[in-house]
């Protein structure tokens, strides 16, 4: 591909780099409006806005939402204390990330409202290299504290793990179908999954409903998809930019999209509308709604679009492409426009899967795709690197060994264990569990 | 706004002890990536080896400096083999996603609260660069130098660490040059050819990573002394993408293009900071606070990576017929 060398491209791409960041921009007036009237809704002492890190929860009685208890994290040589809010919720920001006791003063509760028996107050909290923690206060009587043996344990973590992996496998088919057709590495699609949730908590704080913005945000997600290829990745293709040189033009986008984001999204973690729903006990089992709700949409957008590759024209070109392009484009199909298809699909299911990402961590950071890049690699390299299937059966497995491994692991060491069983399946199995071996050498 | 003042903090970055650390993790990459064509983006692990290597041994052991030194290098030659086996028979892409993935482990690893008694977690650990000051030998007062004028002990780390620096360039010279380093070239050239001349490829891209992660280790070293502190959150992947912008801005396979690209770097960087920030305090842009500004340097570094990518892939110093790009 070298030998055909075309300047023409050149002025076009340039102006195209430019039109890419013009419209990662554009959300730019809107998000310094809003960012204020978004925030923490809690009139805490230790303002949530001053420090990256926050701990929060959502106080409740019988459902109900409990208001104006005082609430005080010290630890890590500091001490801040909030009161919740009407809602019932609670965020304290905190300097570092690292481990605090978290008391809930128990004489400002209401009257009639008491701890449930056996609860832990104060509580230790630690950070899991995520930028904010979670703190559950039991109140009221009967409320089962410590029940869970370890057979449930293990249900409610391979739900959650199924859930997850779900998620990872939705963001990281893009990830593999790109690698498949163009033999692309992209370690700019971590920044395609925060786009989608970051553009969703934009769109929700301009007051629309919360279905409404993220479809809206899935959106933007496949038209960031079909911009990025229009305007950087074919021009780089016709001119016979080999593949080394890409990755790391991928990775400089990576940088200048994640601080953009930053720019105008700020260092903090915002929460979406719905974020601190409630828990569904199904049987033994208790589960965040956002959880279950998170796991059916992924299936059914999965089931869909295995639906798609394997019964419909396009898919099966796409198919043929990722096997071999030469070949397919011999056949009479048209690759350039199966790849453009590719990098907006690509977009659309990777803003989705940061959606559901932000609702599962819970919280929308901007380095919150950068996060779960290496485990959409870990997941996609398990698999077979540029297999379809692949990327759903290595992502699924990533995401139930992440929470599974919460049991015996410290929390802030979750992701070890899949990026290890990474490393240690390209030592036996290099071209992973679907893929092919010619692939790999 | 104080020109005078910005200017000479941006020309004080060219001799600085942390543009001395970037040029050589800069070195190894390009031991790895210029000469041998192997993508490493884990040197922030490598790295890390090298800083907490030292700081371990210095804070749990009690051991001397050099033998902190010491440490920090055999664990990177460890952490190399440890890449090295599982990926260097596989394509070139498994290895760039492996030592990411492995050096973020190294961060999590030593974030984790279970080890905070060893790795200190997310504070990071403190003292124990003694050993390296007692070596100072020179006395006590303020040096000026051209245009910045430093303590004893300051100009004892810039001495130390440009005197490396410089031993490190010498070494790659020599051993480019010398048969060893031709059989490398000719691995990133045509890796099928070599193999074709009864040379093990394996073994020499192994001994590869091993030089280009000791130069890692020892950029590590350097980047802990002037602070006295290593912290994890330091060892990202942003400061492995940062090595390879320095690395490509220089010139990849080159001895003095990652040396360069580290010094441009930081005086870029230092420059905008010190204009934007100036400009912001005395009211002439008032669309973006100090934070903001900081961010934008940082899209200007992922910017301008992509726009040499595709414009100046061989760099500033580097020749368009030798450029390490199949």
């Amino acid at each position: 591909m070298r030998s055909r060398p075309k300047l023409a491209p050149l002025p076009r791409l340039f102006a195209a780099l430019v039109t890419l960041f013009a419209v990662l921009l554009l959300s730019a007036p809107g998000a310094l409006a809003l960012a204020p009237a978004t925030s923490s809704p809690s009139p805490s002492t230790s303002s949530p806005e001053a420090y990256p890190n926050t701990i929060n929860g959502v106080l409740r009685n019988n459902g109900q939402p409990v208001p104006g208890v005082t609430i005080r994290a010290t630890g890590e040589g500091f001490s801040g204390e909030t009161v919740t809010s009407a809602s019932g919720a609670w965020t304290i920001g905190v300097p570092v990330q690292g481990t605090y006791q978290v008391e809930l003063i128990e004489s400002t509760l209401p009257q009639g409202v008491a701890l449930a028996p056996g609860a832990q107050n104060p509580r230790t909290v630690t950070f899991a290299n995520t930028s904010n923690a979670g703190a559950i206060f039991p109140l009221g009587e009967g409320i089962k504290v410590q029940g869970a043996n370890f057979g449930e344990q293990l249900i409610e973590r391979l739900v959650a793990g199924l859930s997850f992996g779900l998620l990872l496998a939705l963001a990281a088919v893009g990830l593999s179908l790109i690698f498949g057709t163009t033999g692309l590495t992209n370690f700019a699609h971590g920044e395609m999954v925060t786009l989608g949730a970051v553009l969703m908590f934009f769109l929700a704080g301009l007051g629309l409903p919360a279905w409404l913005a993220a479809v809206l945000a899935v959106i933007g997600g496949g038209v960031s998809g079909y911009v990025q290829d229009a305007g950087l990745w074919r021009p780089l293709r016709r001119r016979g930019t080999g593949l080394v040189p890409m990755m790391i033009v991928s990775i400089g986008l990576a940088l200048a999209a994640r601080y953009t984001i930053q720019l105008f999204f700020g260092g903090g973690t915002q929460q979406l509308p719905g974020a601190q729903g409630p828990q569904i006990t199904l049987g033994p089992v208790s589960i965040a709604q956002t959880t279950l709700l998170s796991l059916v949409i992924s299936a059914v957008v999965i089931g869909l679009l295995g639906f798609l590759l394997l019964r419909t024209r396009l898919g099966k070109a796409t198919r043929a492409v990722a096997d071999n392009p030469a070949l397919a484009s011999a056949s009479g199909i048209d690759v350039d426009r199966v790849i453009r298809i590719v990098w907006t699909v690509g977009g659309l299911l990777a803003a989705l899967g940061g959606i559901l990402w932000a609702y599962y961590r819970p919280g929308v950071s901007f380095n919150m795709g950068q996060q779960v890049l290496l485990l959409m690699f870990a997941g996609v390299t398990l698999g077979g690197l540029g297999t379809v299937f692949g990327a759903l059966v290595g992502s699924v497995i990533v995401g139930i060994l992440v929470e599974i491994s919460t049991l015996w692991l410290e929390a802030d060491l979750k992701f070890v264990g899949a990026l290890l069983i990474m490393i240690i399946v390209l030592l036996f199995r290099p071209q992973g569990i679907l893929g092919r071996k010619e692939r790999v050498g | 706004m104080d020109f005078l003042n910005i200017l000479s903090g941006a020309l004080g970055e060219i001799i600085s002890p942390t543009t001395a650390a970037y040029a050589l993790g800069a070195l190894g990459l390009a031991v790895h990536f210029g000469y041998t064509g192997l993508l490493n983006f884990g040197q922030a692990g490598f790295m890390a080896m090298g800083a907490y290597g030292l700081a371990i041994s210095t804070l749990t052991f009690n051991a001397p400096f050099w033998v902190g030194v010491l440490v920090g290098l055999v664990l990177s030659v460890l952490f190399a083999f440890l890449l090295g086996i599982p990926t260097l028979r596989l394509r070139a892409d498994y290895l760039a996603i492996v030592t990411i993935a492995a050096a973020e482990i190294i961060r999590y690893v030593v974030t984790t609260n279970r080890l905070t008694d060893i790795t200190g977690s997310a504070g990071g650990l403190n003292g124990f660069t003694n050993g390296f000051y007692a070596l100072n030998p020179f006395p006590e007062g303020r040096y000026n130098l051209l245009f910045v004028t430093l303590s004893y002990r300051d100009l004892w780390v810039r001495v130390a660490a440009w005197a490396l620096v410089a031993l490190c360039c010498v070494l790659v010279w020599l051993l480019m040059r010398s048969p060893w380093g031709r059989v490398l070239k000719g691995i990133r050239e045509d890796e099928n050819a070599v193999r074709s001349l009864g040379k093990n490829v394996y073994s020499y891209k192994m001994q590869s990573l091993v030089i280009g992660g000791m130069f890692g280790a020892l950029a590590g070293i350097l980047f802990t002394l002037p602070r006295s502190s290593v912290q994890p959150a330091n060892y990202g992947t942003e400061l492995t993408f940062f090595l390879w912008t320095c690395l490509l801005l220089g010139g990849a396979a080159t001895v003095l293009g990652p040396v360069l690209g580290a010094m441009m770097f930081w005086v870029v960087l230092s420059l905008t900071q010190g204009l934007l920030f100036g400009a912001i305090e005395a009211g002439y842009i008032t669309f973006i606070t100090t934070t903001q500004a900081g961010q934008l340097r940082f899209i200007m570094v992922g910017v301008a990576l992509m726009l040499l990518m595709i414009f100046r892939p061989q760099g500033v110093l580097g020749n368009k017929k030798e450029m390490a790009f199949t």
